[in-house]
């Protein structure tokens, strides 16, 4: 694989479908979502400034919703609106609300007094006063609101690819997870250049005399409705089922992509986040998920993992990975690490997971049962012999792991522990441990290898073919390349999964992956 | 043509105007004066509802103003601002048009009904296409006028149209004020707290404090006849200027010695003040002048023998 020599320009080439259709979603988002903003933002801005006594619950409310952040609102959203456009735009419109309605409400407090007291006693109704004069004159410090909330959702918009709307978030999101700067210039420099375009496109049609704009008021929303329609025009599709991927799995050899090429699996796919993906699947938004096979929510939401029968799933067995000069400063901590090493199988994993996932039990707990009930767990000895920093990804089973270690090396060695968890994808994790911001956090070797070391695909399929070839695989190239070194393996396979719900993979006898595909090709 | 009767605007417990009754005759103009506050824009505001009385009635024409929608009443009245609240986002062209619009008059008899105005108002036509805020203040007054005259409405309200000017340029409006034709068929109620402007503007004026009419009358009847203190006291700085504008030479006519000499001196009518006829002695040097009152009979008058009058004229009244 020489994808690490591509340049972004040769990347944008290859990938100039997908971007066309990524900024074309993302621009139909920032739009749509624009305009019913303003459909709704400017008659309520409009009715606020008539009666003052509204203004504040208004202008209270909509500022509360802008406090929100992006993903606990998209979030949020997905129970009410499910996944995909609806609660996207949803989301994104509440964000727009807040500006377009107070700029309105101050525009149009702010026209002079003495206008609407002459537009008045020459016998204008209200409604030709507001259309006549305080509109008009409103109008630019109107425009000023709606290129902030413009801004501002060309931006949130991005989040959208979390809840399979699409849009730059997609190679934003994918880019980083799989460690592919290209793909996260590929997204974020349109992003980028959207904003700065629409906003000096706003700038300008602010900056019109007062006489243009009127005219221009017009031509507003048919410009707004013109861009919107941008978002439908991608997405004419169908089919018998549909899957939801995450953005990683999406561009992996070990994931979509090998899908298409060793399964010969076509099959209706939405981009989605992990975080919302697996709810989806039980709500029967989604059919098909590309999850991992110790997620707690597996069993939460009563799926079933359809078989890989052609193996095209590397092995994910999971191990702590530590910097070499961290084990020498720090003698015990090897020892200690092991400690965890064949405790944890499959089953064991995802029965933890499923308590924090759907028990809510906090990860602190969830460990110390674990190390209680193995009889590993002692009491913190408060030691004070140096501070060991533990990473971690941005998910639940990192996080019980991460306590687990955090515990054991209290317990049993008299290091203090920082723990940086939350350190989002592989890329952010392998970065903090290789700038020594970190010492050690859990990783998989399947990662290690696709993500990390990206071999050449020869090398990928012959040290996938079982779990200690590639464990020792990484173990060897880490030590070389980076001068990290894999400790003992925990036990469990996280291994990236095809589920489907049990109930609905029964009714169609879909047990392995090649059952899913004969499925599809039936008429 | 307009009469108020017991007309009363509380604001809370602000008596803005407390029970006040007045009638304006058809082509009159009537001044509303008093101090700051003693409600005379409350009262102009009422007439054309954009302030409803808490109580008591207006009628114009004999017809009760809350007969008629508020909108349709208004179209009717041409109302002045002191600060003239032009449309700022409107050419000039396009501020004078927003009444003939509402009336759906054709865009033709518009224009020429505009350019019309601007002549008599002496504004060159090349600002019909300029902004407002192009303009200076004084020729803004005259827009905001323009565009209250231009349905030629029988009834026009004005809340201290001059204010805003300096004293030169509004010795001028007013100059051009009294020689309007347009203006001389309008019945007019303006506010204002200038005294020297009610009197040389106004047929009869409303002295108002503390929301009640103090007096109304001529200029002569609240010079001459005052009410009470506080209507002398409101006129008392000013006092003999104000006589001498109001008193005209018709006034005091048979108080002027019956003479005529054939000499060679300046003419003037006799309906000129006492004011315009004293700077008339001082600004000609003359000895005499003759005065003819409406071309029949003339009488040939020096300095003292007018001041003399006067004086006759003012132990009269008292
Ligand atoms: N909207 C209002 N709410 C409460 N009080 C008001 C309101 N409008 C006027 N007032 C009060 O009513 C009284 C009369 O006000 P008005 O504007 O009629 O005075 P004015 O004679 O026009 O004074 P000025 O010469 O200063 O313009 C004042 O005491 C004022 O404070
Ligand atoms: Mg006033």
């Amino acid at each position: 694989m020489n994808e690490r020599q591509q340049t972004l320009f040769e990347f944008m080439q290859q990938q100039a479908d997908k971007l066309a259709v990524q900024t074309l979603q993302h621009i139909g988002l920032t739009f749509i979502s624009l305009f019913i903003a303003v459909l709704i933002g400017l008659p309520l801005g409009i009715l606020i400034a008539r009666k003052k006594q509204l203004s504040s619950s208004v202008l209270g409310v909509a500022g509360i919703l802008q406090t929100i952040p992006s993903i606990a609102l998209l979030g949020f959203m997905i129970p009410l609106l499910g996944i995909g456009a609806k609660p996207a735009i949803v989301a994104l419109l509440l964000y727009a609300l807040l500006p377009i309605i107070r700029n309105t409400y101050t525009g149009i407090t702010g026209v002079d007094a003495a206008v609407k007291e002459a537009a008045t006693a020459m016998g204008m109704s209200k409604w030709q006063i507001l259309f006549k004069a305080e509109l008009p004159l409103a109008m630019p410090v109107i425009l000023a609101g709606i290129r902030t909330a413009t801004v501002i959702n060309v931006g949130v918009a991005t989040l959208a690819s979390y809840i399979a709307a699409g849009g730059l978030g997609e190679f934003i999101f994918g880019g980083i997870s799989l460690n592919n700067t290209n793909m996260i210039l590929a997204g974020a420099i349109p992003a980028a250049l959207l904003a700065i375009i629409f906003d000096f496109l706003l700038s300008r049609v602010q900056k019109l005399n007062f006489k243009k704009i009127r005219r221009g008021t017009y031509a507003m929303p048919v410009l707004l409705i013109l861009l919107s329609s941008f978002y439908f025009i991608p997405s004419a599709y169908g089919g018998k089922l549909t899957a939801g991927f995450t953005p990683e799995f999406m561009g992996r050899q070990d994931g979509n992509l090998g899908l298409e090429s060793k399964y010969g699996l076509k099959i209706h796919t939405i981009v989605i986040s992990d975080a919302v993906m697996y709810k989806a699947a039980y709500e029967k938004q989604l059919d098909v998920i590309s999850g991992y096979s110790t997620d707690g929510r597996l069993k939460a939401y009563d799926l079933v993992v359809l078989n890989d029968d052609k193996g095209i799933f590397p092995p994910y067995y999971a191990a702590p990975i530590v910097r070499e000069d961290a084990l020498k400063k720090f003698p015990q901590l090897e020892k200690t690490l092991n400690m965890l090493s064949g405790k944890i199988n499959d089953a064991v994993m995802t029965d933890l997971n499923y308590r924090t996932d759907y028990l809510h039990q906090s990860p602190e707990r969830v460990a110390k049962d674990f190390l209680v009930a193995n009889k590993l767990w002692q009491p913190s000895r408060e030691g004070n012999a140096g501070i060991i920093r533990i990473g971690s990804k941005i998910f639940g089973e990192q996080y019980i792991l991460t306590n687990m270690y955090s515990m054991l090396i209290k317990g049993y060695t008299n290091y203090d522990v920082s723990s940086k968890t939350g350190l989002g994808g592989t890329k952010i994790c392998f970065d903090a441990l290789t700038n020594n911001q970190i010492d050690f956090y859990p990783e998989y070797t399947g990662t290690g290898l696709l993500a990390i070391l990206q071999p050449a695909a020869g090398t990928i399929s012959e040290v996938t073919k079982n779990k200690d070839s590639t464990y020792s695989y990484v173990q060897r190239e880490f030590k070389k390349r980076y001068q990290i070194k894999w400790l003992k393996p925990i036990g469990f396979n996280n291994a990236y999964a095809l589920m489907m719900r049990a109930q609905q993979a029964k009714n169609l006898n879909i047990k392995t992956i090649s059952n899913l595909k004969r499925y599809l090709n039936s008429k | 043509m307009i009469k108020a009767e017991q007309v009363s605007k509380h604001f809370g417990k602000v008596k803005a105007v407390d029970g006040i009754s007045f009638e304006v005759q058809e082509q009159e103009n009537l001044i509303l004066l008093g101090t700051s506050g003693c409600g005379k824009t409350t009262t102009l505001k009422m007439i054309n509802r954009l302030i409803e009385p808490t109580s008591g009635n207006i009628f114009i024409n004999g017809k009760n103003i809350t007969d008629e929608k508020p909108e349709i009443l208004r179209r009717s009245i041409g109302y002045v601002l002191q600060n003239n609240g032009l449309f700022p986002h409107y050419t000039v062209a396009e501020n004078i048009a927003i009444v003939p619009q509402l009336l759906k008059w054709d865009k033709k008899r518009t224009e020429k009904r505009a350019a019309e105005l601007m002549e008599k108002l002496h504004l060159s036509a090349s600002y019909l296409n300029v902004y407002p805020n192009e303009l200076s203040g004084g020729q803004q007054q005259r827009i905001g006028l323009a565009r209250a005259l231009i349905s030629d409405p029988p009834v026009l309200l004005m809340d201290e149209p001059f204010g805003a000017l300096d004293n030169v340029t509004r010795a001028n409006i007013h100059k051009e004020f009294k020689a309007l034709d347009e203006l001389k068929r309008k019945t007019i109620i303006m506010v204002t707290h200038d005294v020297q402007e009610a009197f040389e503007l106004g047929n009869r004026i409303c002295l108002m404090d503390e929301g009640k009419i103090v007096q109304s009358g001529t200029p002569a009847d609240l010079l001459f006849k005052p009410a009470n203190k506080f209507v002398e006291d409101f006129l008392k700085d000013q006092r003999l200027q104000l006589e001498f504008k109001t008193v005209c030479l018709t006034d005091i006519w048979s108080l002027l010695p019956n003479q005529h000499h054939k000499i060679d001196a300046l003419t003037l009518s006799a309906d000129t003040s006492l004011w315009a006829a004293l700077e008339s002695f001082r600004f000609s040097n003359a000895e005499t002048i003759h005065f003819s009152k409406e071309d029949k009979e003339v009488k040939t008058i020096d300095f003292e023998q007018l001041m003399s009058a006067f004086n006759q004229y003012k132990n009269k009244q008292a």
